[in-house]
């Protein structure tokens, strides 16, 4: 056998970053999504460093002060409280929550759904039923109902998040890992004696990504809708920590007489579901190399 | 030659909801090292499924024996290997490349990371170590710029480079035998022609023995050493390169030649041999290519399977009336 005496040149490690990031930043909203993204996070985490006020003060006697006029920027709620400082302490719990919740339901549907999808048989039909019998709770009861026996701390509550969160996952992941453990690329790793584990995650989940990454963006979205829903219901996130939720909550009441109560955690929640959305859609094509135009 | 790998009594059959489908019956082989043998047959004579057999791919029922040689002369029977021992063969002592380059290579991976894989597998090779290693083999099989071609992606490859790439692939661990399923059928007549080329150079390089798959003869007469045809999940005739092509005993092998268009001469009319490889569950009492020759004798050909009888030394064949046809 002659097939030996490597060649001593340095090691050439390809890169896989500049051709994505040009794709992604080809697609104009996601561009936006991203920046809208970056924005809030940035607001959420050095805001409060900058922003003079507290949010958790009272001040009385500046109750209701409009947004844009006075000395508060986005104006105070009923108890004086200054509206930037709550909505940027917000941020930080609802964002944590929308990252958190959705790193937990990507991690565990996509292993359920690759397991589920390539072993198949037996194993598959339990695991996917089970994901069936998870799904035929309406997920808000189901959020609700664990949101009212188990204390809601920041941690319990994406736990319960990411609990109604995960089974889409894996069954995109499933059909996805099912469609592509017969496709001749797996057939010939199985012949080159790779072993279930590296097929796995090897071979078929980067086939598999881009999907994944859509839903996780789009499930940091439904978790951060998810945490106002329970928040506003008051089964989440408790006052006087404030997030983009329960700050709706106490709006309700005043919606005529200060309706930027209302109106400013709506746009927060807004801009960061619909920014995931767009990111969602160019991390799509940035992650497709087949795209790659040459 | 010492022997690498030998089959004997392969039978491999599938069980399906209209029953039992025999899909190989009773094939065996040797192959040396460094030799070459074409496994011709049409589609649906079981020839893949040979080679998957023998790589313990197929879903179906296994019978027999493959047995593996060695360098320190010890011998494995891969039928009945534990699953993760034979993992270890997969790819490192025997490897395989496919008919469809476009499809066999991961689309989201580079090449150099899939040339490289193999290694880290088997011998459990640095990430840097292999790609070093890998560009060398992207040499070494042809591809211009193997650098730089290392962070490309399949789909940015033609059809001859992606073949080439997977013989990369396979080449990677230095395995004793090479299964190649129809691996330039999906080529243009051209890159056939110098695929065929890298795998004979490559073979006498590493003296690796070549197992090759084909419907093609004009491949086979290119680079085989020696021929078995199969039809109908059987051999039906065995035999060196040149004995078979000069004086094919067994009727079927007879009428796939004729139906090779050729260059050379007058032009002739092709003769195609009428009708379709028999239902591999419906196979008929005797002979299975009965039905379809032009030298049936009613009582003796659909009597029983025909033994397989040997001609020569080194020439097999599968037919009752192979001395009377060869008679002048």
């Amino acid at each position: 056998m002659t097939l030996a005496s490597a060649s001593t040149d340095a090691a050439v490690v390809p890169r896989r970053g500049g051709r994505g990031l040009r794709r992604f930043a080809r697609h104009r909203l996601a561009l936006i999504g991203a920046c809208t993204i970056v924005f809030l996070i940035l607001a959420a985490g050095i805001g409060p460093y900058i922003n003079p006020y507290d949010d958790l003060h009272i001040d009385i006697l500046h109750r209701f002060q409009p947004p844009f006029v006075g000395p508060h920027l986005l104006g105070t709620d009923q108890l004086g409280r200054d509206m930037l400082a709550r909505l940027e302490m917000a941020g930080r719990i609802s964002l944590t929550v929308g990252f958190a919740a959705m790193l937990l339901s990507i991690a565990f549907g996509t292993i359920v759904g690759m397991v589920a999808g390539f072993y198949g048989g037996l194993i598959g039909s339990v695991l996917m039923r089970l994901v069936d019998a998870v799904l035929c709770f309406p997920s808000i009861f189901l959020l609700l109902t664990l949101a009212a026996f188990v204390e809601p701390t920041l941690f319990t509550i994406t736990v319960i998040i990411a609990a109604t969160a995960w089974m889409e996952v894996s069954r995109l992941v499933e059909a996805q890992i099912r469609a592509l453990r017969d496709r001749d690329f797996a057939v010939a790793a199985v012949a080159l004696g790779a072993s279930d584990r590296m097929i796995m995650f090897r071979e078929l989940i980067p086939n598999a990504i881009a999907a994944v990454i859509v839903a996780a963006t789009l499930n940091v979205a439904r978790a951060i809708l998810l945490e106002s829903y329970i928040s506003f219901l008051g089964y989440g996130i408790q006052p006087p920590v404030p997030s983009w939720g329960n700050m709706l909550n106490n709006a309700q009441e005043y919606l005529v007489s200060a309706p930027w109560l209302a109106i400013i955690p709506g746009a927060a929640i807004t801009l960061a579901v619909t920014g995931f959305n767009f990111l969602g859609d160019g991390l799509r094509d940035a992650l497709d190399p087949r795209l790659d135009v040459r | 030659m010492s022997a690498v790998l030998e089959v004997s009594g392969l039978s491999v059959r599938f069980r399906t909801d209209d029953g039992v489908v025999p899909a190989v019956n009773d094939v065996s082989f040797t192959m040396g090292q460094g030799e070459t043998l074409a496994l011709v047959g049409e589609s649906g004579s079981g020839k893949s499924v040979t080679s998957l057999a023998i790589m313990r791919l197929t879903s179906g029922e296994v019978g027999g024996r493959v047995v593996l040689h060695d360098t320190d002369g010890a011998t494995r029977d891969l039928l009945t290997l534990p699953e993760s021992e034979m993992r270890e063969i997969r790819g490192s002592r025997i490897a395989m490349i496919f008919q469809e380059p476009a499809t066999s290579l991961n689309p989201v991976m580079t090449l150099g990371e899939q040339i490289a894989e193999p290694m880290r597998y088997h011998r459990s090779m640095g990430r840097r170590t292999a790609l070093r290693e890998a560009e060398r083999l992207l040499d070494l099989v042809g591809i211009p710029d193997a650098r730089r071609r290392l962070a490309s992606y399949p789909h940015q490859l033609s059809g001859g480079m992606r073949q080439r790439a997977m013989i990369a692939i396979a080449l990677a661990c230095e395995p004793a035998v090479l299964i190649a399923d129809e691996p330039t059928t999906a080529l243009d007549v051209t890159v056939q022609a110098q695929i065929l080329e890298l795998l004979r150079e490559l073979q006498e390089r590493t003296g690796m023995a070549l197992l090759f798959i084909t419907h093609n003869l004009g491949v086979v007469a290119e680079i085989a050493d020696t021929v078995v045809v199969m039809y109908a999940g059987r051999i039906v005739e065995k035999a060196p390169l040149r004995p078979l092509f000069e004086r094919p005993l067994m009727p079927y092998t007879a009428g796939l030649m004729r139906s090779v268009p050729r260059l050379t001469g007058l032009r002739e009319t092709l003769t195609a041999i009428p009708g379709n490889v028999p239902d591999p569950a419906l196979l008929p009492d005797g002979c299975s290519f009965a039905p379809r020759c032009d030298h049936l004798e009613a009582g003796r050909c659909d009597a029983r399977v025909p033994e397989l009888d040997a001609a020569s030394d080194e020439h097999l064949v599968r037919c009752v009336r192979w001395r009377e046809l060869a008679a002048p």
